[in-house]
C-alpha cells in the first residue's frame, strides 16, 4: 500500500487517539503530582433555620473560600510530588499491617481491599469465560443447523444488555425479595439473604460476569471453529482419537490466538470493573479500583472533590492493567513473529 | 376523528385556561430549574410550571449536579431547590443572588421564618422543614401492649416483643445503605449523645466516648432488621413499610405521605408517627433537623431573576399548600398539619431540641469518611474503636487536600 493511502485510512483515527485518549491521559498524569487548594478563611458567620413557630439563628466560626472580585474561589495549584500516590496506597498503613501479619488490617486500606477484589475477580472470570464461551460455541456448532439461529440469538442475549442494566437485573433477581430469592426460599424453607455478607456478592458478582461476557468469547470461538482444517479432524477420528482428545489435541491449538485474544480483552475490560459495584450496590463489602476513583471524584454535599487522589488512583489502574497484559502481549508478538518467517 | 380532534382541542384549551388562571401572571421568560424529586418538589414545581415558559428537572442527583449547572456563565438553571445541606457548596462558591430586593418587591406572603438569611442577607427561601422521626404501626404496637418508644433503648425493647410475636418479617427497618444514608445515621445518632464533631482547630472528633455509645447503639439495630440493611436507602425502607414487612423506623418526615398513598400502600391508615427517639435520657432526639427551599442563581440577568422570583413564589403559595398538604411539612401559610406531621413537629419542638444539620465544608468531607469507613464496623471486619480511628484518619488526609486543617 502507498503511505499516502495508509496515512489517509489511520491519520484520523491516530488523530482521535491522541486528541480523546493521550491527552486525557497527560493529563491526569499531570494532575497526580499536583494538588489544588483552595485558599480558605475563618469568618464569623450567622445562619438561620427555620423552625416551627420561630427561627433558629446560630452564629458560629466557619471555614469558608476566600472569593475574587470577580466571585470566584481563589485556588492554588501546587506540585506534591508522590504525596497523592501515597494517600491512596497508604505504604506506612499496609507495612504495619503486614508486620502484625493481619490480612483484614490490609483489607481495611481502601485501595488494598479494591486490588484484592479486582484482581481475584479479573483472574477468577477468566477460565471460567473461557470454559463456557468454548463451551457454547462446540454445542452450536454440532447443533442442527435449524436450531443454531435460536440458540446464537439467544446466548447472545447478555451480551447486547447494557451492564449496568445487566448487573441491576441480577441484583433485582436476588436482593431479599426478589423472584429467585423468593422461590429459594419457598423450596429450601430458610430465609436467604445474598446481599448481607461479602462472599454471596461476591459470588453473584462472578456469575453476572460471565453471564456477560462468555457471549463475547462465544461469537470469537465459533467464528474459530468454521476454520477448524476438515482433514486433520477426519485423520484424527481414523486414528482412533476420542472427542476428548480431538478438543485437545487439535480444536484447542488451533483457536489458541482467538485464546489469546479473549483473554486479552477480558483482562482489560474487567479490571476496570465499575458496573458491577454500582448494580449490586456492593460497596459495604467489596469495592473495585475503577469505583475508587469514581469515588474519589464525585462531590460530597459540600462540594469537595478528590481530584488528585482520583488522578493517582486513575493512574495506578492504568498501570496495573499493563502488568496484567505484558503475558497475552508478548504472547501474541511471538506468535506474530513466529508466523512472519 | 374530526370529533375527536375538536373534543382534544377544547380539553387542551380548557387545561389551557386553568393554568392561566392558576397563576397569577403571565410569564414570558424562559425559566429552568433544578431540584429534588420527592413529593414536595413535584407539587411545588407543578404549580411554577402553570405560569408559563417554566421547564423543571427533577433529579435526586441535583446535588452533585447543581454547583457546576451555577458556575457556568450564563447559569444552566435560573431556580435551584436545595436543602441545608447542599447550599453550602453554592454558599462558598458565591453561584447564589442574595435576594433582599426580590422579597421586598414580591414576597409579601413569606414569614420571616423562611427567609435563610446568612450573615443577615437573605440567601434563599425555605418551603419546608424534615427530620427523621419514627414510623410505627400503630395496630402492632396496640396489639402487642407496648407504648411508643421514645427512646432507642425502647426501640429496642419494643423490637425484641415484635420480635418474638413474629407478626412482621423484621421489626426495624434502617436507612443504612453505605455510604451517604449510613452516615447520616451516624451524624443522627452521635449528637444525641452529646457529641461534637469538631475541635476548634477543624481535626475530626468523633473519637470519643459518644462516638462509642452511638456506634454500639447503631450496631444493635442489625439484630432485628433486614440482613441486607447494608444496601437500604430511603425509598427501600418506605417500601417495606409499604408492604408491611416492617413495624418500626427512624425514617425522613417526607416519607410520611407515602403511607397514606393506597395506590401503593398496603397499611393505609396503620402507620403512626412520633418523635425521633432520643438517644440518652434527658438529651434531645437524635435526628438532625433540615429544612428545603430555593435559590436564584447569580450569573444570570436581573430580568431573569426577577421573573425566576416571581415564578418561584407562585409555587411557594397557599394553593400549591392547598393542593398538597400531606406531601411535607410545610413552612407556607396555608397549611394544615395533620397526623402525619405529628412526628416530625414533636421532634422540632423538643426540649433540648435536635441540632440542624451542621453543613459545613468539613463536614462534607466527614460525612464521606463516615460512609466509607462505617460498612466495616457493621460487618464485623473492625471494632469500634478502630472504625472511629480509621474515620479520623481519612477526614485527615481529605482535610488536609482541601485545606481546611490549620
Amino acid at each position: 500500500m502507498k503511505f499516502k493511502t495508509f496515512a489517509a485510512f489511520v491519520g484520523p483515527s491516530i488523530f482521535m487517539m491522541l486528541l480523546f485518549i493521550a491527552a486525557p491521559l497527560v493529563s491526569v498524569f499531570i494532575q497526580s503530582f499536583q494538588e489544588t487548594i483552595t485558599i480558605q478563611e475563618q469568618v464569623e458567620v450567622e445562619t438561620c433555620t427555620p423552625g416551627f413557630v420561630t427561627q433558629t439563628c446560630t452564629t458560629e466560626i466557619k471555614t469558608v473560600p476566600v472569593l475574587d472580585e470577580n466571585g470566584k474561589t481563589i485556588t492554588e495549584t501546587r506540585w506534591v510530588g508522590l504525596q497523592s500516590y501515597q494517600n491512596v496506597l497508604q505504604m506506612d498503613k499496609l507495612w504495619e499491617a503486614v508486620g502484625a501479619g493481619s490480612w483484614n488490617d490490609i483489607m481495611q486500606i481502601d485501595f488494598w481491599r479494591a486490588l484484592r477484589f479486582t484482581l481475584t475477580y479479573t483472574l477468577l472470570t477468566l477460565p471460567l469465560v473461557l470454559g463456557v464461551g468454548l463451551a457454547i460455541a462446540i454445542t452450536v456448532n454440532n447443533a442442527t443447523r435449524s436450531i443454531r439461529g435460536p440458540i446464537i440469538f439467544v446466548s447472545l442475549l447478555p451480551f447486547i444488555i447494557t451492564p449496568v442494566i445487566g448487573a441491576l437485573s441480577i441484583y433485582w433477581l436476588f436482593v431479599g425479595d426478589g423472584i429467585l430469592t423468593a422461590l429459594l426460599e419457598r423450596w429450601t424453607g430458610n430465609n436467604i439473604s445474598m446481599f448481607a455478607q461479602g462472599w454471596t456478592v461476591e459470588l453473584l458478582m462472578y456469575l453476572y460476569k460471565v453471564w456477560s461476557s462468555a457471549p463475547f468469547a462465544f461469537v470469537i470461538f465459533y467464528a474459530g471453529l468454521q476454520t477448524v482444517n476438515m482433514d486433520t479432524l477426519e485423520s484424527a477420528v481414523i486414528d482412533g482419537a476420542s472427542r476428548w482428545e480431538r478438543l485437545r489435541h487439535v480444536i484447542i491449538p488451533h483457536l489458541m490466538p482467538l485464546i489469546v485474544f479473549i483473554a486479552l480483552i477480558h483482562l482489560m475490560d474487567t479490571y476496570r470493573e465499575f458496573e458491577a459495584i454500582v448494580g449490586f450496590r456492593s460497596q459495604a463489602h467489596v469495592i473495585s479500583l475503577q469505583w475508587l476513583t469514581y469515588d474519589f471524584m464525585t462531590p460530597d454535599d459540600a462540594g469537595n472533590r478528590a481530584i488528585s487522589r482520583a488522578s493517582a488512583s486513575a493512574m495506578l489502574t492504568m498501570i496495573g492493567i499493563v502488568f496484567l497484559l505484558i503475558w497475552p502481549l508478548r504472547r501474541t508478538w511471538r506468535d506474530h513473529k513466529g508466523s512472519a518467517h | 376523528m374530526f370529533l375527536k380532534r375538536i373534543v382534544l382541542a377544547g380539553a387542551v384549551s380548557l387545561m389551557g385556561s386553568a393554568a392561566v388562571a392558576a397563576c397569577s401572571f403571565e410569564n414570558d421568560v424562559p425559566i429552568k430549574s433544578l431540584s429534588a424529586g420527592f413529593e414536595a418538589w413535584k407539587a411545588v414545581t407543578d404549580a411554577m410550571a402553570e405560569c408559563g415558559n417554566f421547564q423543571a428537572e427533577l433529579d435526586q442527583e441535583f446535588r452533585t449536579k447543581q454547583p457546576a449547572a451555577f458556575e457556568a456563565n450564563p447559569a444552566l438553571y435560573q431556580i435551584g431547590g436545595v436543602s441545608n445541606g447542599t447550599i453550602t457548596p453554592l454558599l462558598n462558591s458565591g453561584t447564589i443572588r442574595p435576594l433582599d430586593d426580590l422579597v421586598e418587591k414580591y414576597g409579601q406572603n413569606l414569614s420571616p421564618n423562611q427567609l435563610i438569611r446568612v450573615n443577615g442577607q437573605i440567601m434563599a427561601i425555605a418551603m419546608m422543614v424534615n427530620t427523621q422521626h419514627l414510623m410505627y404501626r400503630a395496630d402492632i404496637l396496640a396489639d402487642l401492649g407496648i407504648e411508643t418508644p421514645t427512646s432507642w433503648d425502647e426501640v429496642y425493647a419494643a423490637a425484641e416483643k415484635i420480635k418474638a410475636a413474629g407478626v412482621v418479617d423484621y421489626p426495624l427497618g434502617a436507612t443504612m445503605k453505605s455510604g451517604w444514608n449510613l452516615a447520616q445515621e451516624f451524624v443522627n445518632m452521635y449528637p444525641g449523645f452529646g457529641g461534637v464533631f469538631f475541635n476548634d482547630d477543624n481535626s475530626a472528633a468523633v473519637n470519643s466516648e459518644a462516638g462509642m455509645k452511638a456506634l454500639a447503639t447503631m450496631k444493635r439495630a442489625l439484630e432485628y432488621t433486614d440482613p441486607e440493611v447494608l444496601v437500604s436507602d430511603s425509598t427501600y425502607v418506605q417500601q417495606q413499610f409499604q408492604q408491611g414487612k416492617i413495624a418500626m423506623a427512624n425514617l425522613w418526615a417526607s416519607r410520611a405521605g407515602a403511607m397514606n398513598d393506597e395506590a401503593e400502600s398496603q397499611v393505609v391508615g396503620k402507620v403512626a408517627m412520633a418523635a425521633a427517639p432520643v438517644a440518652m435520657q434527658g438529651g434531645a432526639p437524635a435526628t438532625t433537623l433540615w429544612w428545603d427551599g430555593i435559590v436564584i442563581a447569580r450569573n444570570i440577568s436581573d430580568e431573569e431573576a426577577d421573573a425566576a422570583f416571581r415564578v418561584a413564589m407562585e409555587g411557594l403559595d397557599a394553593e400549591t399548600v392547598q393542593g398538597a398538604n400531606d406531601a411535607a411539612i410545610w413552612l407556607i401559610p396555608g397549611y394544615e398539619p395533620t397526623e402525619i406531621a405529628a412526628g416530625a413537629i414533636a421532634t422540632a419542638t423538643a426540649n433540648p431540641a435536635p441540632p440542624a444539620y451542621p453543613s459545613t465544608t468539613q463536614m462534607g468531607l466527614l460525612h464521606t469518611a463516615l460512609g466509607n469507613e462505617l460498612p466495616a464496623f457493621l460487618t464485623g471486619e473492625l471494632d469500634a474503636q478502630a472504625t472511629l480511628e480509621a474515620i479520623e484518619e481519612a477526614y485527615t488526609i481529605s482535610a488536609r487536600e482541601a485545606n481546611v486543617l490549620e
